[in-house]
């Protein structure tokens, strides 16, 4: 990106230097060597260190603060949470002993005996409530204080207590807001980890020397530079170091880190920078990773845009979906780093799927795209003049894409087409929450856990946190409801999919194409995989010293 | 000459605080809503945003927030940025190893650039003048970040001379090749500079006299050429300190030197308002001491030059 590189891979979610920190995954070890995926082996422990390039964390390193790529590398190996995912995002038990519901919405959570946090005081069911009330609290400030929203208790207007109590040493409750069947799904996701005593006596040290229990302690964090960290001795979970620790090194830079990748300074990057797209896979060899991943690229169609309402609107919307040739553009915009779209969620997601009814939606069809178009023009005129905005901000690289849609639309529908830049991320994103954007705009979304609800409910259900189009729909906020409330995950899944027909119907947002995990390593070091949230699995790879 | 002095450190305070004032008002100014961005695509809800709003003073009329920074640069205490690390710490980390690089970047520049434009003038119109015209021409015509690249690519990734980056701890060795892809532009500049400095100096009236009255070749060029080509120069070099400084952004991201203009940008684009003013004031404050240190360097140069 930038001087600075680093939004520049993520595009949806990043933004300015705010990669958010999420993703989404099921199917993941794609060409990667597979190691010991339960991790618990101990044979094959080695004691090399392994560096791996990172961006200096924007916030304290804390599971209520830590929302982007870079700090959430770190916390996620320096804390350990009730459940963990694998490579292909498959949920296991870490401190949980059991989660168990009878109806969905009242979860017992029992933890195992004998975690320790790094300053030696022990992990009770008390650390886990005393965090997530923390963290959900308005006048804490919390960044990941989202992740509470759906507690029973929880209010956007003031604070208020979400209900969660310790039952005992080891056992405690939640209360939801309403059913959620995959809420044991979303309990690997850093904002749930558990926060030691100190934590609340002295918050400050986080910035500094963080206090976890997970598979590594933070040994030095010496700030632009590197965190260092190495492996915790009194670690008992399933995801046991089989090295002799992590350098998060920070690059300000993803093509200086490639190249110090080429020249062997550096063993893992999370990120091959975008003027590496074309030749990674060549210089690299069996070491590129180019697999799907947890993020999705759609283009929004805001609520206020009148030539979009109504049944020219959806017309129109249908029209610039047929338009978009969205094989060429992966292929030439992003050199096979994306693939095209056939829903609104992600093939690393159980559930995925290409033939949902009204997905053809997608399909470029010049033909049909005009016909459409020609068809609304005859309900309610916009003129041949008319011409299409699509908004992005500029402070990232989405400008070669948006002009590469914008040439499928002006040859496709003859209406002209024009990048809307804002400045910054954060001018967009005011924009676009006051509903301001003059034109259909950019969105992306990376899931925080792997599961198809994660890209249906916060997006597009009625005044959701994330539903930047404003769109409604009480069908579809009625299906999402009943598949949070399903027996079996089977069941849940066929409601989603249902949803996502009703989505294909309306388009309140054209769906695009999944961004792909690309990545790099050193043959130095081998056991690599990246999970379905695209971070490497750290604690997995191995390296001789 | 002490008298001077004075006067010149007392004209630093309203620079300072026209500069700091000038630059508080700009990132005031820039729109957008940074704590908003916290919370990434998501955004934050409204009274999530009152409290952090409240705890960097961002809730304040922009006079106060600016009162405040200035309190905060009298007694050191510059607060936490929105990572909760002491400002006073972010500037400590990246100063000291850009002013290194600013440092050596400005020797490579002098002593090359000097050394070289001293020999072309010397020679005008020479081959070696003429190469190293086409060359200084080239310097100039090509972007930092491309000089920055393909040096790394080809002198650090391929041949392996030197350091791909500079790494978490930069010695000499390391900070080699920054410093001279950082020099480069300045070193075309000086070098021309220079050489058109001598050559005009060469037929003045007192290089004609010196020659006349039987002085060494060396002398001549060293006490009277050299010597008298060297103000405008020095003027260049002492301003150029401050911009290499400043513009260093390009050579540190492409090396991995985190130094100001990483520190800087990111500050920026987070929108931390007193650390960017923090870190440009500083900024502000080596410029003015490099003029002064020019100036006085004139009068050494130039024995007509007098302070009183």
């Amino acid at each position: 990106m930038t001087p600075r590189g680093r939004p520049a891979g993520f595009g949806a979610f990043v933004a300015a230097s705010a990669l958010l920190l999420s993703a989404c995954g099921g199917g993941g070890g794609g060409d990667t060597d597979t190691g010991d995926t339960d991790g618990a082996t101990d044979g094959g422990a080695t004691t090399g260190i392994v560096s791996v390039n990172s961006t200096e964390p924007q916030n304290p390193l804390t599971p209520g603060m830590t929302n982007e790529v870079g700090g959430g590398l770190a916390v996620k190996n320096i804390f350990a949470g009730l459940v963990y995912y694998d490579a292909d995002g498959a949920v296991h038990n870490e401190m949980a002993e059991s989660i168990e519901s009878e109806d969905n919405q009242t979860w017992t959570i029992k933890i195992q005996d004998g975690w320790t946090f790094s300053d030696g005081t022990p992990v009770t069911a008390q650390s886990y409530v005393d965090a997530w009330k923390y963290t959900s609290l308005l006048s804490n400030g919390q960044n990941q204080q989202y992740f509470f929203h759906d507690f029973a208790g929880w209010s956007e207007e003031e604070d208020s207590e979400i209900s969660v109590e310790v039952v005992d040493d080891l056992t405690f409750t939640a209360e939801l807001a309403f059913p959620s069947a995959d809420f044991v799904l979303s309990l690997g996701y850093t904002a749930f980890m558990p926060m030691p005593e100190v934590f609340f006596e002295n918050p400050d040290i986080y910035a500094d020397a963080p206090v976890g229990n997970g598979p590594y302690v933070v040994e030095s964090w010496e700030h632009e530079n590197v965190i260092s960290l190495r492996p915790n001795p009194d670690y008992p979970g399933p995801r046991e170091p089989q090295n002799g620790g992590i350098d998060l090194v920070v690059y300000t830079d993803e093509d200086t880190a490639y190249n110090d990748l080429l020249g062997g300074n550096l063993d893992i990057i999370t990120n091959v920078p975008a003027s590496a797209f074309q030749t990674f896979e060549d210089e690299l060899g069996d070491r590129a990773v180019n697999q799907p991943s947890a993020l999705i690229q759609v283009i929004n169609v805001g609520e206020w845009l009148e030539e979009f309402q109504g049944e020219a609107g959806l017309l129109r919307r249908q029209a610039i979906s047929h338009a978009i040739d969205r094989e060429q553009v992966t292929e030439t915009v992003f050199a096979g780093t994306r693939t095209p779209a056939t829903d609104f969620t992600s093939p690393v997601v159980d559930g995925w799927s290409e033939d949902i009814p009204g997905s053809e939606v997608l399909q470029y069809d010049a033909e049909q795209a005009k016909s459409l178009w020609d068809e609304a023009e005859s309900m309610d005129p916009l003129g041949g003049d008319y011409t299409l905005q699509i908004a992005s901000n500029a402070d990232s690289d989405h400008q070669p894409w948006i002009d590469a849609v914008c040439n499928n639309v002006r040859s496709v529908l003859e209406i002209g087409c024009e990048f809307y830049p804002y400045p910054t991320f954060d001018e967009f994103l005011d924009a676009r929450d006051k509903g301001e954007v003059p034109g259909i705009f950019r969105g992306g979304w990376q899931a925080d856990w792997p599961a198809m609800s994660n890209f249906l409910g916060p997006i597009y259900g009625t005044g959701a946190g994330s539903n930047d189009a404003q769109y409604s729909n009480p069908d579809f906020d009625a299906k999402i409801t009943e598949a949070g409330a399903a027996e079996s995950v089977e069941e849940s899944t066929t409601l989603y999919k249902e949803a996502q027909e009703i989505l294909f119907q309306d388009l309140p947002g054209i769906p695009l194409w999944y961004q792909n995990a690309t990545a790099g390593y050193a043959d130095t070091i081998g056991d690599v995989q990246f999970g379905w949230d695209s971070d490497p699995i750290l604690h997995e790879v191995t390296k001789a010293e | 000459m002490l008298w001077y002095l004075g006067r010149r450190l007392l004209q630093v305070i309203p620079v300072f605080l026209g500069a700091t004032l000038l630059l508080y008002a700009l990132v005031f100014l820039r729109p957008g809503d940074p704590v908003n961005a916290l919370g990434g695509e998501r955004g934050l809800p409204e009274a999530v945003q009152d409290e952090i709003r409240a705890r960097y003073n961002l809730d304040q009329p922009f006079l106060v927030q600016y009162l405040l920074f200035l309190r905060g640069v009298f007694t050191l205490d510059f607060g936490v940025d929105f990572r909760g690390r002491e400002i006073l710490d972010v500037m400590a980390g990246a100063f000291p190893v850009t002013f290194q690089l600013a440092l050596m970047a400005l020797a490579i520049e002098a002593i090359f650039g000097v050394g070289f434009g001293l020999v072309a003038g010397m020679r005008k119109g020479g081959w070696f003048d003429g190469s190293v015209l086409v060359m200084s021409l080239f310097v100039i015509a090509v972007p930092t970040f491309v000089i920055g690249f393909v040096a790394q690519l080809g002198l650090g990734v391929r041949l392996g001379w030197f350091p791909v980056t500079a790494g978490r701890d930069p010695d000499f060795y390391s900070l080699l090749m920054p410093a001279i892809v950082l020099g480069a532009v300045s070193f075309a500049y000086v070098l021309r500079l220079t050489r058109t400095s001598v050559a005009e100096n060469l037929s003045a009236d007192y290089v004609r006299t010196a020659r006349a009255k039987g002085l060494q070749r060396s002398q001549v060029t060293g006490r009277h050429v050299l010597r008298n080509s060297l103000i405008p120069v020095v003027t260049f070099l002492g301003a150029d300190l401050g911009n290499l400084m400043a513009g260093a952004i390009v050579t540190e991201g492409i090396f991995n030197i985190n130094g100001v203009g990483g520190t800087l940008y990111d500050a920026i684009v987070r929108g931390e308002n007193v650390t960017v003013v923090s870190l440009t004031t500083v900024l502000v404050l080596v410029y003015i001491a490099a003029n002064l240190l020019v100036d006085l360097l004139y009068a050494a140069l130039d024995p007509r030059i007098r302070y009183a």
